[in-house]
């Protein structure tokens, strides 16, 4: 047919000025406020086993760098693998709840009322059945981990919208392919969310999991170095707990753009 | 001209208890013959959705029967093409793949649902966009891709609801030219809902008007205008005339 109009394909791209300022303006404060805590620890001459400057720390983190690496490696380690089984067993926990009201009805409570069982009390009796070794650890961040996924991602199930199943129905699709063509795609933005929850807890609970009693990982290293007063080790072992989260995080944010081609994160919540 | 559709006595409420019970069809009945085009207009709330999500098989009447080529039409999915009122396009696909879905459905091989998809977007002004998301393109854009998402069901029963509500004139007489070539080229059955008058009589052989809610049919009026017709005929008298009478049959069942 004939002329249609040259619509113009900016709404493609968007971005641009603002990306770099959200780097920006927190780096810049971070960066400041550094420079504060240096001033006031030299000024104050206040004892390094009590507050490290940020400079001691850095140094201190080069100076142990093997020693952290080793310890750091069995974290990451735990943290990933404890992920993955909660990624299993939420995305199981969420099709089980999605599949019928009743068992939604039965689950769903007690899974949220499990959540308020700190896992600090959970992990000395996991300690006692599965001993010292990585088991633990891993089981404590599984128990951490699976209960944003499966809430979110079953809330997922649950929100799709509805017009969209009506329409596959009215072509004569099969369950499954409403399954496949609507709530598996429309669940995933929540399943991401509930795994960037996860992400962030994942490191958290390898640690403590660590801290009860182990040969090797961050943990155990922070609860020697604070038994030693070696407060600069501390403060370096939790920069480093900071920025294997962050890893972790950049990966689930990396799935999750390779993933959903047509969402993008700024314009959800 | 044979029967394809044949509605008989439907009646359709909403809600349950008393109180809060909606009567939005009473009594309805009309037909649709093969490769007939045939119009539905009614006020807002008048039933004309809700009559096509049943006879789409996504909804029961309370009673009532529907027949499809002398079968029983009642609850049977994937037998018609139906094009909702609201667009719903999946955020997640490009126009390509969305509107490939009824292909998809249906088990034909991508490469070839594709093909042929690509073949039509240029007719749909949509050549340009068959890799961008839903959310890119406008509101007429979403309606076109969403129409030719309905064109793909390939049912030879037709079911339009509101089609070309969003979109502007010199797009909507083009949308309108092509639907007419097509259903003269495939010969199927239409069943065409709209609020405008003259879309209908511009479009339709035979045109169903339903009184406010509750739906009843308030009468049907014989379009008998040569084809092809153009928008030029608005102005002929004959059309000013069918005009008019539907227009009055309309106003006569809003009340007012
Ligand atoms: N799922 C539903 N639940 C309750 N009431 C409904 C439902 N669907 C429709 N109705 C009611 O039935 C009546 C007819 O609605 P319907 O959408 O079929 O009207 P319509 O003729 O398509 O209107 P419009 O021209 O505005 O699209 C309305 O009063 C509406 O409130
Ligand atoms: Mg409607």
């Amino acid at each position: 047919m004939k002329n249609w109009p040259n619509i113009d394909k900016s709404r493609l791209s968007g971005k641009g000025a603002k990306g770099w300022l959200s780097l920006a303006l927190p780096g810049s404060l971070l960066i400041a406020l550094l420079i504060i805590w240096e001033m006031a620890v030299h000024l104050s001459g206040i004892e390094k086993w009590l507050l490290p400057s940020p400079s001691l720390i850095l140094k201190s983190l080069w100076e142990t760098k093997d020693l952290i690496l080793h310890h750091s490696l069995q974290t990451l380690y735990e943290a990933l693998l404890g992920l993955v089984i909660a990624v299993l067993v939420g995305v199981l926990i969420a099709i089980m709840i999605d599949l019928s009201t009743r068992i939604r009805q039965a689950v769903y409570p007690l899974l949220v009322v499990s959540q308020t069982i700190p896992i600090i009390a959970v992990a000395p009796l996991l300690m006692i059945w599965f001993g010292y070794g990585m088991t633990t650890k891993i089981l404590v961040v599984a128990l951490v981990c699976f209960f944003p996924i499966a809430v979110n991602l079953a809330d997922g199930f649950r929100l799709v919208d509805q017009e969209m199943i009506r329409l596959l129905a009215s072509m004569g699709a099969s369950k499954g392919q409403m399954f496949r063509m609507v709530k598996l795609p429309a669940a995933l933005p929540f399943f991401f969310s509930g795994m960037r929850i996860a992400g962030t807890y994942s490191v958290m609970g390898a640690v403590i999991g660590e801290w009860l009693g182990a040969s090797r990982g961050l943990g155990i290293f922070m609860t020697r170095s604070s038994q030693s007063f070696l407060t600069d080790r501390v403060f370096a072992s939790i920069l480093v707990i900071v920025f294997l989260s962050l890893i972790i995080f950049g990966l689930i944010e990396g799935m999750a753009r390779w993933l959903m081609p047509w969402h993008r994160r700024s314009d959800f919540k | 001209m044979p029967v394809k559709l044949q509605i008989s006595q439907l009646r359709k409420s909403f809600g349950e208890g008393n109180q809060n019970q909606v009567l939005a069809l009473d009594r309805v009945s009309m037909s649709v013959g093969k490769n007939e085009f045939v119009g539905l207009i009614g006020p807002s709330g008048s039933g004309k959705s809700s009559l096509l999500d049943i006879l789409a098989g996504l909804s029961l009447p309370d009673t009532g029967e529907i027949l499809m080529d002398g079968k029983s039409l009642l609850g049977r999915k994937g037998e018609v093409s139906y094009m909702p009122q609201s667009d719903v396009l999946f955020p997640w696909r490009t126009i390509l793949d969305n509107v490939t879905i009824p292909m998809e459905v249906a088990g034909i091989p991508r490469k070839e649902a594709r093909k042929e998809a690509m073949g039509l977007l240029p007719t749909f002004g949509l050549e340009s966009f068959a890799e961008s998301y839903p959310k890119m393109l406008s509101g007429g854009m979403r309606q076109r891709a969403s129409f030719l998402r309905t064109f793909l069901c390939k049912k030879d029963m037709m079911l339009l609801d509101e089609p070309f509500g969003k979109l502007d004139a010199l797009t909507r007489m083009q949308m309108q030219e092509w639907l007419l070539d097509m259903w003269q080229k495939f010969q199927h059955a239409v069943l065409f809902v709209t609020h405008d008058v003259e879309e209908a009589i511009l479009l339709c052989d035979r045109i169903y008007v339903l009184s406010a809610r509750p739906g009843r049919v308030l009468g049907e009026v014989e379009v008998n205008l040569p084809r092809p017709r153009t928008s030029v005929m608005s102005t002929n008298s004959d059309f000013i005339r069918l005009k008019r009478n539907l227009l009055e049959m309309l106003k006569e069942g809003t009340g007012h």
